[in-house]
């Protein structure tokens, strides 16, 4: 019960179907399983890392959570209260707890808009009726994301893509969240800035005590960030476990290739990839079984008839791959 | 493990970074807009346009006018341009103000300039307005179409909406008690799924009810598909029939115009809705709680103006052109008011005798309608994004 307490959202066994439309009257021909039956939870303070190769379905899970796509099946579980048959009418109340940060830092920001105008927004939303007050609240949010205080009166076109992504860190917390999803927040970015955006995301969650789910395709970062790493391929989670316990014994043969595939900072040492060289399988055709057959180094008849559960290997570390555990 | 450590990118937050030099989009608009010579001609013509035509309404209004565009002197009849009143034949409060012709008179001897004035502020009111008009249905549809497109209209939307309609039509057409009956079926039927909507959790679906509730359309598919339906008409014959049935005056012209021109600016309003509706920066607004319809007015419209601005400048060289039309025909403007298109229509008899009363007002329609549209065409190159980043 107490253990319940902390835990800020728990997703379970989430799934988003897109239709595939073919032909002159738009049937239905099939289904991209986009997300899969994905289940995680995320503590009060701490940071959920959720790891994989574009297409894998990250950005639906965060869409989903946000209620900005309807969710097929599963149930998300926002603080005890389970908001996923919401309305919009009902959701609205709750939103300013959850707040998403973009990737492309171009697109996330009204071109029309002043940015102190977008970010205000935000204090609207809080009931923040003076003009002058709101005011002082864009300043103080502008400031905490390190960016000068006078800044408010510009259009998003006069900034760099960082300052940008700050402006956007801004926005997202000016309603004050408890919950804030990173949609690869940096993977837009210099790797200079790259660095600038996380330390500033870390001091934030010191300083305010936000979770963070962040998705990211960059494994170091991730490592860096999180406390928590789930790693997604193919619409399903298939290892999860604590950030050391992932680096340091990684189960999923995906996983291990992943890691594999981090570029070392010395140079001239050998990359060894443990990736097969073949060819991707078509990823809109789920085959039975498990979803990594075709491109697994360990791959056995058995792997393409049972279904895989997600097993427990560790103290929360969970792997989907009967071989593995 | 990770090769990051904490000292190595920590780095201070305090930016004094220089930004970019400030420029409004206003200034850099006019930049743009600067380059183009053939849309500063067209705004040159517009302004000069537009202050002919108030002065024109101050100059030939009013009980007592300065320049009186009804006045007949019928011994002054096909008068050439330039050419001097005879001061013999004339009173004194005939002779024209400036003591000259300045573009001659007609078959009645009525003095074209002020004329011409007079069909200026109304070609320019009957631009406007009915764009106006036109631009305000389309943005209200096409900003249905495109934010709300997704959702579905009810089989029982759809008969309740014929049900009222065709009471509403009873009792307009004096059929008082049918239409009274529908009509109260029809508000019985609000009422009754008012009530049954505020009772949660009952979910007893028999198969009229199922199909009642069924979704028969998206809003988006039937929005469309009436503005398909519109584009169908010849809309000038569409306007000619109209016109006939209706008593005319100009209001009715400039509100019929406006009505049969609104489908261009719907489709450019839903597509730009469209495409700015999967953008990062409308989801986070949404995100943070913010109400349907400022995302609509406050985010997205202003995003979604350019191309209906554009249309929206040659919609009126189109409605002017439209109007010229009509009048020329002798549907348009009744007279003694005179227009740019029934001064041409009344030219025409005289054309080999007068032709300077064809060639003047058409050349003015010429002029003011190239105008528009190098004006409109100079829009769109600005307000192309892909330009602007070029520049």
């Amino acid at each position: 019960m107490n253990r319940n307490n902390s835990i800020i959202l728990r997703v379970e066994s989430l799934k988003k179907y897109f239709p595939i439309r073919r032909g002159f009257f738009q049937r239905i021909s099939g289904w991209v399983k986009a997300v899969d039956g994905v289940s995680f939870e995320i503590e009060q303070g701490k940071t959920l890392g959720l790891v994989g190769e574009s297409g894998c379905g990250k950005t639906t899970v965060a869409r989903l959570i946000l209620k900005l796509l309807e969710l097929d099946e599963g149930k998300i579980i926002y603080q005890g209260l389970d908001i996923s048959d919401f309305t919009e009418k009902d959701m609205k109340p709750h939103r300013k707890d959850m707040q998403i940060v973009f990737q492309d830092p171009f697109g996330s920001l009204n071109p029309r808009m002043t940015i102190g105008l977008s970010i205000e927004e935000g204090l609207r939303i809080l009931n923040i009726k003076s003009s002058r007050r709101r005011k002082e609240g864009l300043e103080k949010l502008l400031k905490m994301v390190g960016m000068s205080p006078d800044s408010g009166d510009r259009y998003p076109h006069e900034f760099s893509g960082g300052q940008r992504q700050r402006i956007g860190i801004a926005r997202a917390l000016s309603v004050e969240p408890s919950l804030v999803i990173c949609d690869e927040p940096i993977s837009a970015l210099d790797v200079s800035i790259q660095a600038q955006i996380i330390n500033l995301l870390k001091d934030l969650q010191d300083q305010m005590g936000l979770s963070y789910l962040f998705i990211s395709h960059d494994l170091n970062v991730v490592g860096y960030l999180c406390d928590m790493i789930s790693v997604m391929y193919k619409g399903r989670i298939i290892e999860s476990a604590p950030a050391d316990k992932l680096f340091e014994n990684p189960r999923h043969p995906y996983t291990i290739s992943l890691l594999s595939a981090i570029p070392d900072a010395e140079p001239g040492k050998k990359q060894e990839m443990k990736l097969p060289e073949v060819d991707i399988p078509d990823s809109l055709i789920l085959l039975p079984g498990c979803n990594f057959q075709g491109r697994c180094s360990i791959e056995e008849p058995r792997c393409r008839e049972d279904k895989i559960i997600f097993e427990k290997v560790g103290e929360k570390h969970f792997v989907r791959c009967w071989k593995a555990a | 493990m990770i090769n990051m450590g904490e000292k190595g990118i920590n780095q201070d937050f305090q930016f004094d970074e220089p930004l970019a030099p400030k420029r409004t989009r206003m200034q850099e608009f006019w930049v743009l807009l600067r380059q183009n010579r053939l849309a500063i001609l067209g705004l040159i013509i517009f302004i000069l346009f537009f202050c002919c035509a108030l002065t024109g309404l101050f100059l030939t209004s009013g009980p007592d006018p300065l320049i009186d565009p009804a006045l007949i002197r019928l011994q002054e009849k096909l008068r050439p341009p330039l050419a001097k009143p005879n001061l013999d034949s004339l009173r004194a409060e005939e002779v024209p103000y400036m003591g000259v012709y300045l573009m001659g008179t007609d078959d009645l001897g009525r003095d074209v300039f002020a004329r011409m004035l007079q069909g200026a502020w109304v070609s320019l009111t009957v631009g406007f307005v009915a764009v106006g008009i036109s631009v305000l249905i389309g943005i209200f549809m096409g900003g249905i179409a495109g934010y709300f497109g997704q959702h579905h209209i009810r089989v029982d939307h759809i008969l309740l909406t014929c049900l009222l309609i065709s009471g509403a039509g009873l009792v307009a057409t004096k059929l008082f008690y049918s239409g009274a009956v529908l009509l109260f079926f029809g508000l019985g039927y609000i009422f009754y799924s008012f009530f049954t909507k505020k009772i949660p959790g009952k979910k007893a679906v028999t198969s009229w009810k199922g199909f009642l509730h069924k979704n028969a359309v998206s809003i988006d598919t039937l929005i469309m598909r009436i503005v398909d339906i519109m584009l169908c008409f010849p809309s000038f014959f569409l306007i000619l029939t109209v016109v006939a049935i209706l008593p005319a005056s100009i209001y009715n012209i400039m509100i019929v115009i406006g009505l049969t021109s609104w489908m261009g600016a719907t489709r450019f309003v839903r597509a730009e809705f469209l495409s700015l509706r999967e953008q990062d920066f409308v989801a986070a607004v949404k995100a943070l709680g913010v109400s349907n319809y400022r995302i609509i007015f406050r985010h997205m419209m202003p995003n979604a103006l350019a191309p209906v601005l554009v249309s929206a400048t040659i919609g009126i060289a189109t409605a002017i052109l439209t109007e010229a039309g009509l009048s020329f025909l002798g549907f348009g403007v009744p007279p003694p008011h005179a227009t740019w298109g029934n001064i041409l229509s009344d030219g025409k008899r005289f054309i080999f005798d007068a032709p300077w009363l064809t060639f003047i007002p058409g050349i003015a329609i010429l002029i003011v309608v190239l105008s528009f549209n190098l004006f409109g065409e100079g829009l769109r190159d600005v307000l192309n994004p892909k330009l602007r980043e070029r520049h």
